[in-house]
């Protein structure tokens, strides 16, 4: 499960970062969007794997780290999403008025640089 | 317990609230209230510098949670000192959008608020994921301040800003999360316990957790490699939103001297101590070369901000107590003139037609006499010219390194860059004002709108006046960073509350 764990962080991460160097606004969304996966996955992660845990506390199991999953890493990831996915909607917003002003969806489209 | 730590947070909140029901019902009350709002939390920020300078760390306990557990705020001198020059300079920034930019668009005040707030929380709070937070709340409102007034230079600007953030965003949960799992807290006070206790066999992972953040804080701060987006962006803004932004590079520098005096410390954890002098010296030269290039004021100011981030980022990593307080010293008076070159750049702009700030000739200034003097004042503290603030700071940061190993290049660094920054505001201010047509008709500006450059250069000469109560202050507050055994126990030894039930 470690393995397959980590192997979805880098392949998200080198997906993302893949995506957001070829400069096109759509694909800059989906790379944003791919690399916030690899993170929250590996926020996840540093609550350390385990199966059939819960992270709230039960009545009929006893308070201890062997019984529970840490819940902090899931609140951050939790914050982590709204955050990611708040930002992602102004992106989407931003990219689409520049790809109307600039009439191509290049990041640097018809911009007149100054010296 | 004390409740003004929380103020400068709870404030801009609940006024960006009112002005946001203000917006739709009376949109003229809105900049009365910012005014008066910002001119409270001005008068806050100093009551919260005064109680800091007494030397205590005031930490207060979030929700009434025992330190570790829940998210604490702590004032100490340095984060006292950067409140109050966020809300004086704020002052200054809203003053400047008060005669006609703050209708250009929707929603001005509010996110003028929410930027207060996101500023002013990511320099109260001793919890490394609360910074996160509060950085993604000053992000959201500076891209809303960045796109106010339109333009498809501000959306290009924009649409490289908001990326480059998001990027350094997942960065930095990366390694908010990388030293979660390593050590089990984030409290910057109890991470600082723990991962001076750490074993030998996760340093790589601490190594690797450390320069990840000084990554998103050098983007912030926009070092060297990070930072050659800065011009542009600031470049695109309306000075007063520019103005407002010259302290948002200075949060990175805040969050560097934070983390990389308090939790990776020592001789086994000071991965980020070599790296900071010269890519500060790298940065500081950079800039200089920059401002020998650039085409228009709002971009020559834009190479001044990167070129002031990269002397305090190598002032700080000479990692001497003297040094530290001659960039606690510099750090205030480059702000302050920064913003005020921004704000003076737009004034000269206004006057020159569709040349604006283009930094060749064309029709004179309507009030050369009184612009240019700005200007030379401007140009004068910004380059180090005595007797102005400048010259005080780079002073300082001079005598800081005499003796040391690194003294030499920093001598070397500061002079050159020196020289550069003086040619390039000669270039600029004989194109302004000396290779002049006839002055375009038009009317001329009235008192009201020198009052915010104003108010920046008396903050300077203030600043200048009472150097020596300044650097009792800035001294003892380095002394604070180098030791921060007070800001720990302060932090980790604030108790809740105690209620008594009836």
């Amino acid at each position: 499960m470690e393995l397959m764990l980590a192997l979805g962080v880098g392949l998200f991460a080198g997906c993302g970062v893949y995506l957001l160097l070829r400069a096109r606004s759509f694909d800059l969304i989906l790379g944003i969007t791919v690399l916030s996966y690899a993170v929250n996955l590996f926020i996840f992660a540093t609550g350390r794997l385990a199966v059939d845990r819960t992270p709230i506390l039960a009545p009929d199991t006893p308070a201890t780290l062997a019984h529970y999953a840490d819940p902090l890493p899931q609140a951050l990831v939790l914050t982590a999403i709204v955050i990611g996915f708040g930002m992602t909607a102004l992106l989407v917003a931003v990219a689409l008025a520049a790809r109307r002003a600039g009439d191509d969806d290049h990041v640097d489209a018809g911009r007149q640089e100054p010296q | 317990m004390n409740h003004w730590p929380i103020a400068p947070i709870l404030l801009p909140l609940f006024t960006a609230v009112l002005l946001l029901a203000l917006g739709r019902w009376r949109p003229a009350w809105q900049l009365p209230v910012n005014l008066l709002a910002t001119a409270a939390l001005l008068l806050i920020c100093v009551g919260l510098l005064a109680r800091a300078a007494d030397g205590g760390v005031t930490a207060y306990l979030l929700g009434n949670w025992q330190a570790p557990f829940g998210i604490v705020l702590a004032v100490d001198r340095l984060a006292a000192l950067m409140l109050a020059l966020t809300a004086g300079l704020a002052l200054a920034s809203l003053l400047a959008a008060a005669p006609r930019w703050h209708t250009r668009g929707a929603h001005f005040h509010p996110l003028f608020q929410m930027q207060l707030m996101g500023l002013n929380g990511a320099f109260l709070t001793a919890d490394l994921f609360n910074l996160f937070v509060f950085f993604e709340v000053l992000l959201i409102a500076s891209y809303g301040l960045l796109l106010h007034g339109g333009g498809g230079r501000r959306l290009h600007a924009s649409l490289h800003y908001v990326t480059l953030n998001l990027v350094g965003s997942a960065l930095f949960l990366l390694a908010v999360s990388l030293l979660y799992g390593v050590t089990g807290t984030l409290n910057m006070a109890d991470l600082a316990v723990k991962v001076a206790q750490a074993p030998d066999a996760d340093l790589g992972l601490l190594h690797a957790a450390g320069l990840l953040l000084l990554v998103v804080f050098g983007l912030k701060a926009a070092v060297l490699p990070l930072g050659l987006w800065l011009p542009t962006t600031y470049g695109a803004a309306s000075a007063p939103v520019a103005a407002l932004f010259a302290i948002m590079t200075k949060v990175g520098v805040y969050a560097i001297v934070r983390v990389f005096t308090l939790i990776f410390v020592g001789e086994r954890l000071a991965v980020a101590a070599p790296l900071l002098l010269s890519l500060g010296l790298a940065t500081l030269l950079l800039a200089s070369l920059g401002a020998l290039s650039a085409g228009s004021l709002q971009r020559l100011a834009g190479y001044l901000t990167l070129a002031s981030a990269g002397t305090l980022l190598a002032t700080v990593g000479l990692a001497e107590p003297d040094a530290l307080a001659a960039a606690l010293y510099y750090l205030p008076q480059t702000t302050l003139a920064v913003a005020a070159l921004f704000l003076l750049a737009e004034l000269v702009a206004r006057q020159r037609g569709d040349l604006a700030g283009a930094l060749v000739g064309g029709p004179a200034v309507r009030q050369p006499a009184l612009l240019g003097g700005l200007f030379l004042l401007v140009a004068a503290t910004l380059a180090g010219l005595p007797p102005f603030s400048g010259f005080v700071g780079k002073l300082l940061i001079l005598r800081s390194t005499v003796g040391g190993v690194d003294g030499f290049a920093v001598w070397t660094a500061l002079l050159l860059s020196g020289l550069a920054l003086l040619i390039a505001f000669g270039r600029a201010g004989s194109q302004l004002f000396w290779k002049v047509s006839p002055a375009l008709e038009g009317s001329r500006h009235g008192v009201l709108a020198m009052i915010p450059v104003a108010w920046l250069l008396v903050g300077g000469l203030l600043l200048v006046v009472l150097a020596a109560p300044v650097l009792r202050f800035t001294e003892a507050g380095a002394q604070q960073l180098l030791a921060p055994a007070g800001y720990i126990e302060a932090v980790l030894g604030a108790r809740p509350v105690q209620r008594v039930m009836p």
